[in-house]
Protein backbone atom coordinates (compact mmCIF):
# COMPACT_ATOMS: atom_id res chain seq x y z
CA UNK A 1 0.00 0.00 0.00
CA UNK A 2 1.97 3.44 -0.94
CA UNK A 3 1.18 5.89 1.70
CA UNK A 4 0.33 7.88 -0.82
CA UNK A 5 -2.95 6.25 -2.23
CA UNK A 6 -6.44 8.01 -0.17
CA UNK A 7 -7.16 5.73 2.34
CA UNK A 8 -11.06 4.15 2.64
CA UNK A 9 -12.93 5.30 5.11
CA UNK A 10 -15.96 3.51 7.01
CA UNK A 11 -18.97 4.62 8.00
CA UNK A 12 -18.41 4.45 11.42
CA UNK A 13 -14.80 6.47 11.03
CA UNK A 14 -16.23 10.17 12.81
CA UNK A 15 -17.36 7.89 15.34
CA UNK A 16 -14.13 6.62 15.75
CA UNK A 17 -12.24 9.82 15.90
CA UNK A 18 -14.53 11.37 17.68
CA UNK A 19 -13.96 8.49 20.75
CA UNK A 20 -10.25 9.08 20.54
CA UNK A 21 -8.64 6.10 18.13
CA UNK A 22 -5.40 5.59 17.20
CA UNK A 23 -6.59 5.00 13.02
CA UNK A 24 -4.01 3.61 11.06
CA UNK A 25 -3.75 2.19 7.51
CA UNK A 26 -4.69 -1.37 7.20
CA UNK A 27 -5.14 -3.29 3.72
CA UNK A 28 -6.22 -0.20 2.40
CA UNK A 29 -8.54 1.26 4.88
CA UNK A 30 -8.40 3.53 7.57
CA UNK A 31 -8.96 1.58 10.68
CA UNK A 32 -9.15 1.98 14.74
CA UNK A 33 -6.32 -0.21 16.07
CA UNK A 34 -7.12 0.69 19.14
CA UNK A 35 -9.17 3.11 21.58
CA UNK A 36 -8.20 3.03 25.32
CA UNK A 37 -5.37 0.33 24.86
CA UNK A 38 -5.05 -2.96 22.83
CA UNK A 39 -4.44 -5.22 26.53
CA UNK A 40 -7.25 -3.49 28.13
CA UNK A 41 -10.16 -4.18 25.16
CA UNK A 42 -8.66 -7.65 24.92
CA UNK A 43 -9.68 -8.59 28.32
CA UNK A 44 -12.99 -6.84 27.48
CA UNK A 45 -13.46 -9.19 25.00
CA UNK A 46 -12.75 -12.25 27.09
CA UNK A 47 -15.02 -10.66 30.36
CA UNK A 48 -17.65 -8.78 28.93
CA UNK A 49 -18.31 -7.49 25.10
CA UNK A 50 -16.38 -5.49 22.67
CA UNK A 51 -17.66 -4.13 19.17
CA UNK A 52 -15.58 -3.94 16.37
CA UNK A 53 -15.81 -2.15 13.37
CA UNK A 54 -14.85 -4.87 11.02
CA UNK A 55 -16.43 -2.52 7.47
CA UNK A 56 -13.55 -3.17 5.57
CA UNK A 57 -14.08 -6.68 4.93
CA UNK A 58 -15.87 -7.56 1.52
CA UNK A 59 -18.71 -9.03 0.88
CA UNK A 60 -19.77 -11.28 -2.68
CA UNK A 61 -23.01 -12.32 -3.32
CA UNK A 62 -23.83 -15.37 -5.54
CA UNK A 63 -26.67 -16.09 -6.81
CA UNK A 64 -28.99 -18.19 -9.26
CA UNK A 65 -29.82 -21.40 -10.24
CA UNK A 66 -26.23 -22.82 -9.79
CA UNK A 67 -24.96 -20.69 -7.33
CA UNK A 68 -24.10 -23.39 -5.12
CA UNK A 69 -22.01 -25.12 -8.47
CA UNK A 70 -20.36 -22.05 -8.79
CA UNK A 71 -19.25 -22.06 -4.57
CA UNK A 72 -18.78 -25.51 -4.90
CA UNK A 73 -16.04 -25.22 -7.60
CA UNK A 74 -14.41 -22.29 -5.76
CA UNK A 75 -14.70 -22.99 -2.33
CA UNK A 76 -13.16 -25.70 -0.14
CA UNK A 77 -15.18 -26.91 1.54
CA UNK A 78 -18.92 -28.42 0.79
CA UNK A 79 -20.84 -26.09 -0.25
CA UNK A 80 -24.25 -28.36 -0.17
CA UNK A 81 -23.82 -28.82 3.42
CA UNK A 82 -24.60 -25.18 3.87
CA UNK A 83 -28.49 -24.58 4.40
CA UNK A 84 -30.73 -21.65 4.39
CA UNK A 85 -29.37 -20.46 7.24
CA UNK A 86 -26.42 -21.96 7.64
CA UNK A 87 -22.74 -20.55 7.52
CA UNK A 88 -19.49 -21.87 6.32
CA UNK A 89 -15.15 -21.68 6.48
CA UNK A 90 -13.66 -22.17 3.57
CA UNK A 91 -10.84 -21.16 1.86
CA UNK A 92 -10.26 -20.03 -1.96
CA UNK A 93 -7.68 -21.89 -3.60
CA UNK A 94 -5.90 -21.60 -7.15
CA UNK A 95 -5.04 -24.62 -9.09
CA UNK A 96 -1.99 -25.61 -7.67
CA UNK A 97 -3.14 -25.30 -3.92
CA UNK A 98 -1.63 -21.93 -3.40
CA UNK A 99 -4.67 -19.81 -0.83
CA UNK A 100 -6.11 -16.93 -2.14
CA UNK A 101 -7.97 -15.72 1.15
CA UNK A 102 -9.80 -17.93 3.49
CA UNK A 103 -14.10 -17.28 3.80
CA UNK A 104 -17.46 -17.18 5.87
CA UNK A 105 -19.86 -17.81 2.85
CA UNK A 106 -23.08 -17.85 4.47
CA UNK A 107 -26.67 -18.89 2.73
CA UNK A 108 -29.45 -15.98 2.75
CA UNK A 109 -31.83 -17.80 0.62
CA UNK A 110 -32.23 -21.39 -1.67
CA UNK A 111 -29.99 -19.73 -4.71
CA UNK A 112 -28.15 -16.73 -2.60
CA UNK A 113 -25.36 -16.77 -0.63
CA UNK A 114 -23.09 -14.12 0.57
CA UNK A 115 -19.19 -14.60 1.16
CA UNK A 116 -17.36 -12.76 3.75
CA UNK A 117 -13.70 -11.82 1.76
CA UNK A 118 -10.49 -10.52 3.49
CA UNK A 119 -9.98 -6.45 2.52
CA UNK A 120 -6.67 -6.75 1.26
CA UNK A 121 -8.10 -9.34 -1.01
CA UNK A 122 -11.49 -8.37 -2.22
CA UNK A 123 -10.66 -7.35 -5.50
CA UNK A 124 -8.73 -10.41 -6.12
CA UNK A 125 -11.56 -12.52 -5.10
CA UNK A 126 -14.12 -10.87 -6.83
CA UNK A 127 -12.29 -11.22 -9.84
CA UNK A 128 -11.85 -14.97 -9.02
CA UNK A 129 -15.31 -15.31 -8.56
CA UNK A 130 -16.06 -13.29 -11.58
CA UNK A 131 -13.44 -15.49 -13.91
CA UNK A 132 -15.38 -18.51 -13.21
CA UNK A 133 -18.98 -17.58 -13.13
CA UNK A 134 -19.27 -17.55 -16.75
CA UNK A 135 -19.03 -21.67 -16.22
CA UNK A 136 -22.24 -21.62 -14.56
CA UNK A 137 -25.68 -20.41 -14.09
CA UNK A 138 -24.74 -18.13 -11.50
CA UNK A 139 -24.39 -14.11 -11.05
CA UNK A 140 -21.86 -12.66 -8.99
CA UNK A 141 -21.92 -9.14 -7.63
CA UNK A 142 -19.51 -7.02 -5.49
CA UNK A 143 -21.38 -6.27 -2.45
CA UNK A 144 -18.45 -4.49 -0.30
CA UNK A 145 -20.47 -0.92 -0.35
CA UNK A 146 -23.69 -2.44 0.19
CA UNK A 147 -22.75 -3.57 4.30
CA UNK A 148 -21.26 -2.44 7.14
CA UNK A 149 -19.85 -5.30 9.56
CA UNK A 150 -19.69 -5.08 12.83
CA UNK A 151 -18.56 -8.15 15.44
CA UNK A 152 -20.20 -7.83 18.93
CA UNK A 153 -17.70 -10.56 20.77
CA UNK A 154 -17.87 -11.56 24.17
CA UNK A 155 -20.15 -13.47 26.71
CA UNK A 156 -22.02 -10.73 27.15
CA UNK A 157 -22.47 -10.18 23.55
CA UNK A 158 -25.55 -11.89 23.15
CA UNK A 159 -27.20 -10.28 26.05
CA UNK A 160 -26.43 -7.24 24.34
CA UNK A 161 -27.73 -7.75 20.69
CA UNK A 162 -30.46 -9.66 22.16
CA UNK A 163 -31.89 -6.65 24.12
CA UNK A 164 -31.88 -4.59 20.70
CA UNK A 165 -32.82 -7.10 18.49
CA UNK A 166 -36.58 -8.26 17.24
CA UNK A 167 -36.30 -11.70 17.16
CA UNK A 168 -34.05 -14.75 18.36
CA UNK A 169 -30.50 -14.31 17.99
CA UNK A 170 -29.03 -17.58 15.65
CA UNK A 171 -26.56 -20.06 17.31
CA UNK A 172 -23.09 -20.57 16.50
CA UNK A 173 -22.39 -20.93 12.77
CA UNK A 174 -26.19 -19.93 12.01
CA UNK A 175 -27.41 -16.64 10.52
CA UNK A 176 -31.13 -14.59 11.02
CA UNK A 177 -32.49 -11.79 9.29
CA UNK A 178 -33.60 -9.69 12.14
CA UNK A 179 -34.04 -5.72 13.25
CA UNK A 180 -31.77 -4.21 15.13
CA UNK A 181 -32.63 -0.79 16.68
CA UNK A 182 -34.60 -0.59 13.27
CA UNK A 183 -31.51 -1.66 10.95
CA UNK A 184 -32.30 -4.43 8.98
CA UNK A 185 -29.31 -6.86 9.70
CA UNK A 186 -28.19 -9.98 8.46
CA UNK A 187 -26.97 -11.55 12.23
CA UNK A 188 -24.34 -14.22 12.05
CA UNK A 189 -23.13 -16.61 15.08
CA UNK A 190 -19.44 -15.97 14.09
CA UNK A 191 -16.67 -14.10 14.98
CA UNK A 192 -12.67 -14.09 15.06
CA UNK A 193 -12.26 -14.17 18.85
CA UNK A 194 -12.82 -17.28 20.17
CA UNK A 195 -15.80 -16.13 22.50
CA UNK A 196 -19.26 -16.33 21.57
CA UNK A 197 -20.75 -13.48 19.82
CA UNK A 198 -22.32 -12.49 16.31
CA UNK A 199 -21.32 -10.56 13.51
CA UNK A 200 -24.02 -7.82 12.15
CA UNK A 201 -23.96 -7.18 8.88
CA UNK A 202 -26.18 -4.40 7.53
CA UNK A 203 -26.64 -1.27 5.16
CA UNK A 204 -23.34 1.24 5.90
CA UNK A 205 -26.38 4.28 7.01
CA UNK A 206 -27.78 2.47 9.65
CA UNK A 207 -24.33 1.21 11.07
CA UNK A 208 -23.85 4.44 13.33
CA UNK A 209 -26.88 3.85 15.10
CA UNK A 210 -26.52 0.38 15.52
CA UNK A 211 -23.08 1.33 16.90
CA UNK A 212 -24.28 3.64 19.67
CA UNK A 213 -27.29 1.41 20.71
CA UNK A 214 -24.45 -1.31 21.04
CA UNK A 215 -21.98 0.96 23.34
CA UNK A 216 -25.04 2.63 24.91
CA UNK A 217 -25.91 -1.27 26.39
CA UNK A 218 -22.61 -2.00 27.46
CA UNK A 219 -20.29 -3.03 24.55
CA UNK A 220 -16.61 -1.42 24.58
CA UNK A 221 -14.72 0.11 22.14
CA UNK A 222 -12.56 -2.50 20.80
CA UNK A 223 -10.17 -1.81 17.88
CA UNK A 224 -8.08 -4.61 15.37
CA UNK A 225 -4.98 -4.22 17.70
CA UNK A 226 -7.23 -6.31 20.09
CA UNK A 227 -8.54 -8.52 17.08
CA UNK A 228 -5.25 -9.73 16.25
CA UNK A 229 -4.00 -10.80 20.01
CA UNK A 230 -7.45 -12.34 20.39
CA UNK A 231 -7.43 -14.42 17.45
CA UNK A 232 -3.83 -15.36 18.09
CA UNK A 233 -4.72 -16.55 21.49
CA UNK A 234 -6.73 -19.30 19.44
CA UNK A 235 -5.15 -19.62 16.49
CA UNK A 236 -7.41 -18.38 13.74
CA UNK A 237 -5.47 -17.81 11.07
CA UNK A 238 -4.59 -14.29 9.65
CA UNK A 239 -4.26 -14.18 5.88
CA UNK A 240 -1.12 -12.49 4.74
CA UNK A 241 0.53 -13.68 8.00
CA UNK A 242 -0.23 -17.30 8.67
CA UNK A 243 -1.17 -18.34 4.91
CA UNK A 244 -0.56 -16.96 1.03
CA UNK A 245 -0.63 -17.84 -1.80
CA UNK A 246 2.67 -19.85 -1.40
CA UNK A 247 1.10 -22.09 1.16
CA UNK A 248 -1.31 -25.30 0.62
CA UNK A 249 -4.44 -26.18 2.90
CA UNK A 250 -2.60 -29.00 4.54
CA UNK A 251 0.52 -27.13 5.56
CA UNK A 252 -1.60 -24.03 7.09
CA UNK A 253 -3.52 -26.58 9.19
CA UNK A 254 -6.67 -26.07 7.21
CA UNK A 255 -7.19 -29.59 5.88
CA UNK A 256 -10.27 -29.78 7.97
CA UNK A 257 -11.91 -26.84 5.64
CA UNK A 258 -11.06 -28.96 2.46
CA UNK A 259 -13.31 -31.55 1.09
CA UNK A 260 -11.18 -32.67 -2.35
CA UNK A 261 -14.14 -35.08 -3.18
CA UNK A 262 -16.54 -31.88 -4.26
CA UNK A 263 -13.65 -30.97 -7.07
CA UNK A 264 -13.04 -27.27 -6.02
CA UNK A 265 -10.34 -25.44 -8.02
CA UNK A 266 -7.16 -26.64 -6.06
CA UNK A 267 -8.65 -29.72 -5.13
CA UNK A 268 -5.70 -32.34 -6.82
CA UNK A 269 -3.13 -30.31 -4.83
CA UNK A 270 -4.49 -30.29 -1.55
CA UNK A 271 -5.51 -34.68 -1.72
CA UNK A 272 -1.80 -34.76 -2.90
CA UNK A 273 -0.44 -32.68 -0.20
CA UNK A 274 -2.77 -34.34 2.38
CA UNK A 275 -1.40 -37.65 0.66
CA UNK A 276 2.55 -37.33 0.83
CA UNK A 277 2.52 -34.55 3.73
CA UNK A 278 4.27 -30.83 4.00
CA UNK A 279 7.71 -30.18 4.20
CA UNK A 280 6.65 -27.68 6.90
CA UNK A 281 3.57 -27.38 9.19
CA UNK A 282 2.14 -24.59 10.52
CA UNK A 283 1.85 -24.43 14.45
CA UNK A 284 1.36 -22.99 17.47
CA UNK A 285 3.50 -21.95 20.33
CA UNK A 286 4.97 -20.05 23.57
CA UNK A 287 7.90 -18.23 25.39
CA UNK A 288 8.87 -20.37 28.09
CA UNK A 289 10.65 -17.67 29.11
CA UNK A 290 11.14 -13.52 28.15
CA UNK A 291 10.36 -11.56 25.02
CA UNK A 292 8.02 -11.38 22.50
CA UNK A 293 8.04 -13.09 18.87
CA UNK A 294 7.36 -11.02 15.45
CA UNK A 295 6.40 -12.01 12.14
CA UNK A 296 9.37 -12.80 10.27
CA UNK A 297 11.64 -14.08 13.33
CA UNK A 298 13.36 -17.67 13.14
CA UNK A 299 12.53 -20.56 14.14
CA UNK A 300 15.86 -22.24 15.47
CA UNK A 301 16.43 -25.78 16.60
CA UNK A 302 19.99 -26.73 17.66
CA UNK A 303 21.85 -24.83 15.43
CA UNK A 304 19.45 -25.52 12.38
CA UNK A 305 16.74 -22.71 10.87
CA UNK A 306 14.00 -24.92 10.86
CA UNK A 307 10.76 -22.23 10.14
CA UNK A 308 9.92 -18.57 10.38
CA UNK A 309 7.08 -16.73 12.55
CA UNK A 310 3.94 -15.42 10.88
CA UNK A 311 2.24 -14.59 13.63
CA UNK A 312 3.19 -13.27 17.51
CA UNK A 313 2.59 -10.85 20.05
CA UNK A 314 2.03 -10.83 23.89
CA UNK A 315 -0.69 -12.80 25.32
CA UNK A 316 -2.93 -10.66 27.55
CA UNK A 317 -4.42 -13.44 28.82
CA UNK A 318 -1.70 -16.02 28.89
CA UNK A 319 1.04 -13.02 29.91
CA UNK A 320 3.75 -15.02 27.65
CA UNK A 321 5.05 -14.41 24.32
CA UNK A 322 2.82 -16.43 21.84
CA UNK A 323 2.74 -17.19 18.07
CA UNK A 324 2.46 -19.18 15.23
CA UNK A 325 4.88 -20.39 12.93
CA UNK A 326 5.77 -22.71 10.11
CA UNK A 327 8.23 -25.54 11.25
CA UNK A 328 9.61 -28.44 9.85
CA UNK A 329 6.80 -30.88 9.87
CA UNK A 330 8.54 -33.16 12.14
CA UNK A 331 8.81 -30.69 14.52
CA UNK A 332 5.31 -29.25 15.04
CA UNK A 333 4.38 -31.82 17.89
CA UNK A 334 2.99 -30.38 21.22
CA UNK A 335 5.61 -30.57 23.53
CA UNK A 336 8.81 -29.62 21.18
CA UNK A 337 11.15 -27.30 22.20
CA UNK A 338 11.98 -24.62 20.03
CA UNK A 339 14.18 -21.44 20.07
CA UNK A 340 12.66 -17.83 18.33
CA UNK A 341 15.47 -15.33 16.71
CA UNK A 342 13.97 -12.29 17.97
CA UNK A 343 16.32 -9.73 16.72
CA UNK A 344 19.63 -11.72 17.59
CA UNK A 345 18.24 -12.93 21.10
CA UNK A 346 17.22 -16.43 20.76
CA UNK A 347 13.85 -17.16 23.05
CA UNK A 348 13.31 -20.67 24.70
CA UNK A 349 9.76 -21.72 23.07
CA UNK A 350 7.72 -24.88 23.59
CA UNK A 351 5.16 -26.03 20.23
CA UNK A 352 1.55 -26.41 22.00
CA UNK A 353 -1.84 -27.75 20.90
CA UNK A 354 -4.43 -25.50 19.28
CA UNK A 355 -6.07 -23.17 20.96
CA UNK A 356 -3.44 -21.42 23.21
CA UNK A 357 -5.77 -19.73 25.54
CA UNK A 358 -8.78 -22.01 26.82
CA UNK A 359 -11.89 -20.60 28.05
CA UNK A 360 -12.31 -21.52 31.88
CA UNK A 361 -16.08 -23.14 32.17
CA UNK B 1 -1.56 7.50 31.00
CA UNK B 2 0.35 10.85 31.62
CA UNK B 3 -0.66 14.06 30.40
CA UNK B 4 1.32 15.59 27.65
CA UNK B 5 4.14 17.43 28.60
CA UNK B 6 7.98 18.39 28.07
CA UNK B 7 9.61 19.67 30.72
CA UNK B 8 11.85 22.44 30.68
CA UNK B 9 15.06 21.39 32.43
CA UNK B 10 15.24 18.19 30.06
CA UNK B 11 17.20 17.92 26.93
CA UNK B 12 15.50 16.53 23.54
CA UNK B 13 16.75 14.35 20.83
CA UNK B 14 14.79 14.41 17.72
CA UNK B 15 14.05 10.42 18.40
CA UNK B 16 11.79 11.48 20.89
CA UNK B 17 14.55 10.57 23.84
CA UNK B 18 15.12 12.74 26.30
CA UNK B 19 18.00 13.33 29.08
CA UNK B 20 18.38 14.68 32.49
CA UNK B 21 22.07 16.36 32.24
CA UNK B 22 23.66 16.59 36.20
CA UNK B 23 27.55 17.14 35.43
CA UNK B 24 28.91 14.12 34.21
CA UNK B 25 25.78 12.05 34.68
CA UNK B 26 22.98 12.04 32.74
CA UNK B 27 20.03 9.65 33.19
CA UNK B 28 17.69 8.69 29.68
CA UNK B 29 14.37 8.21 28.82
CA UNK B 30 11.71 8.50 25.56
CA UNK B 31 9.00 11.48 25.66
CA UNK B 32 5.57 11.40 26.28
CA UNK B 33 5.47 11.95 22.53
CA UNK B 34 6.95 8.43 22.45
CA UNK B 35 5.40 6.36 24.32
CA UNK B 36 1.89 7.84 22.89
CA UNK B 37 3.48 6.87 19.66
CA UNK B 38 4.16 3.60 20.64
CA UNK B 39 1.25 2.88 22.84
CA UNK B 40 1.10 0.88 26.45
CA UNK B 41 4.71 -0.71 26.84
CA UNK B 42 4.47 -4.46 27.56
CA UNK B 43 7.98 -5.56 27.56
CA UNK B 44 11.79 -3.99 28.14
CA UNK B 45 14.71 -5.55 28.94
CA UNK B 46 17.25 -3.09 30.40
CA UNK B 47 20.64 -3.16 29.05
CA UNK B 48 23.68 -4.16 30.72
CA UNK B 49 25.14 -1.91 33.17
CA UNK B 50 28.89 -1.26 32.28
CA UNK B 51 27.76 -0.71 28.25
CA UNK B 52 29.13 1.82 26.45
CA UNK B 53 26.21 3.83 24.25
CA UNK B 54 26.92 5.93 21.96
CA UNK B 55 24.84 9.26 20.73
CA UNK B 56 22.08 8.70 17.91
CA UNK B 57 22.88 4.62 18.34
CA UNK B 58 20.04 2.21 19.94
CA UNK B 59 21.28 1.21 23.37
CA UNK B 60 17.18 -0.95 24.27
CA UNK B 61 13.96 -1.33 22.57
CA UNK B 62 10.83 -1.32 24.02
CA UNK B 63 8.04 -2.97 22.85
CA UNK B 64 4.05 -2.19 22.74
CA UNK B 65 1.25 -5.35 21.87
CA UNK B 66 1.69 -4.47 18.18
CA UNK B 67 5.40 -2.86 17.76
CA UNK B 68 8.52 -2.82 18.48
CA UNK B 69 10.68 0.34 18.89
CA UNK B 70 14.24 1.52 19.36
CA UNK B 71 15.32 3.61 22.01
CA UNK B 72 18.25 5.87 20.83
CA UNK B 73 21.06 7.56 23.20
CA UNK B 74 20.93 10.98 23.19
CA UNK B 75 24.35 11.53 24.39
CA UNK B 76 27.59 8.97 24.42
CA UNK B 77 29.21 7.28 27.98
CA UNK B 78 28.86 4.31 29.95
CA UNK B 79 25.73 2.90 31.74
CA UNK B 80 26.20 3.11 35.50
CA UNK B 81 22.39 2.30 36.72
CA UNK B 82 19.63 0.78 34.75
CA UNK B 83 15.96 1.39 36.10
CA UNK B 84 14.87 -2.62 36.84
CA UNK B 85 11.39 -1.94 38.09
CA UNK B 86 10.18 -1.43 34.57
CA UNK B 87 11.46 -4.79 33.32
CA UNK B 88 8.65 -6.20 35.76
CA UNK B 89 5.91 -3.07 35.18
CA UNK B 90 6.71 -1.61 31.72
CA UNK B 91 3.58 0.39 32.12
CA UNK B 92 5.93 2.64 34.25
CA UNK B 93 6.98 3.71 30.72
CA UNK B 94 3.51 5.18 29.68
CA UNK B 95 2.63 6.38 33.22
CA UNK B 96 5.54 8.55 34.06
CA UNK B 97 7.98 8.75 31.23
CA UNK B 98 10.47 11.42 32.86
CA UNK B 99 9.68 10.00 36.42
CA UNK B 100 9.37 6.41 37.27
CA UNK B 101 9.85 5.46 33.67
CA UNK B 102 13.54 6.39 33.59
CA UNK B 103 16.03 3.85 31.75
CA UNK B 104 19.13 4.37 32.25
CA UNK B 105 21.52 6.43 34.17
CA UNK B 106 24.67 6.98 32.48
CA UNK B 107 28.33 8.80 32.78
CA UNK B 108 29.17 11.16 29.92
CA UNK B 109 32.09 10.60 27.71
CA UNK B 110 31.67 13.84 25.68
CA UNK B 111 29.81 16.19 27.49
CA UNK B 112 29.76 18.82 24.50
CA UNK B 113 27.48 16.60 23.01
CA UNK B 114 24.67 18.21 25.24
CA UNK B 115 24.78 21.44 23.11
CA UNK B 116 23.75 19.25 20.13
CA UNK B 117 20.07 18.65 21.88
CA UNK B 118 17.44 20.52 21.87
CA UNK B 119 15.49 22.49 24.43
CA UNK B 120 11.90 21.90 25.03
CA UNK B 121 10.74 24.58 22.47
CA UNK B 122 12.60 23.17 20.14
CA UNK B 123 11.20 19.82 20.59
CA UNK B 124 7.91 21.48 20.86
CA UNK B 125 8.46 22.87 17.17
CA UNK B 126 9.63 19.32 15.74
CA UNK B 127 6.27 17.23 16.81
CA UNK B 128 4.22 20.24 15.57
CA UNK B 129 6.24 20.20 12.15
CA UNK B 130 5.86 16.09 12.58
Amino acid sequence: MEATAALKRTSLYEAHAAAGAKLVPFAGWEMPVSYEGVRQEHIAVRTSCGVFDVSHMGEIETSGPQAADLLQRLLSNDVSKIDVGGAQYSVLCRDDGGILDDLFTYRLDEDRYLTVTNAANHDRDFGWFAEHAGDFDAEVADSIDRYAMLAVQGPEARGIVEGLATGELPNRMRTAQLEVTGADALVCGTGYTGEDGVELLMPPDDASAVWTALLDAGAQLAGLGARDTLRMEVCFHLYGNDMDTSRNAIEAGLGWCCKEATGFIGAEAVASARETGTEQKLAPFVLTGPGIPRQGNTVISGDREVGVVTSGTLSPCLDAGIGMAYVAAELAEPGTEIEIDVRGKRRAARIESKPLYRKET
Amino acid sequence: MAEESYPEELRYHPEHDWARVDGEEATFGVTWYAQDALGEVVFYEPPEVGADVTKDSSYAEVESVKAVSDVYAPLSGEITAVNDAIADKPELINEDPYGDGWLVRVKLSNASEVDELMDAAAYRKLLEDE
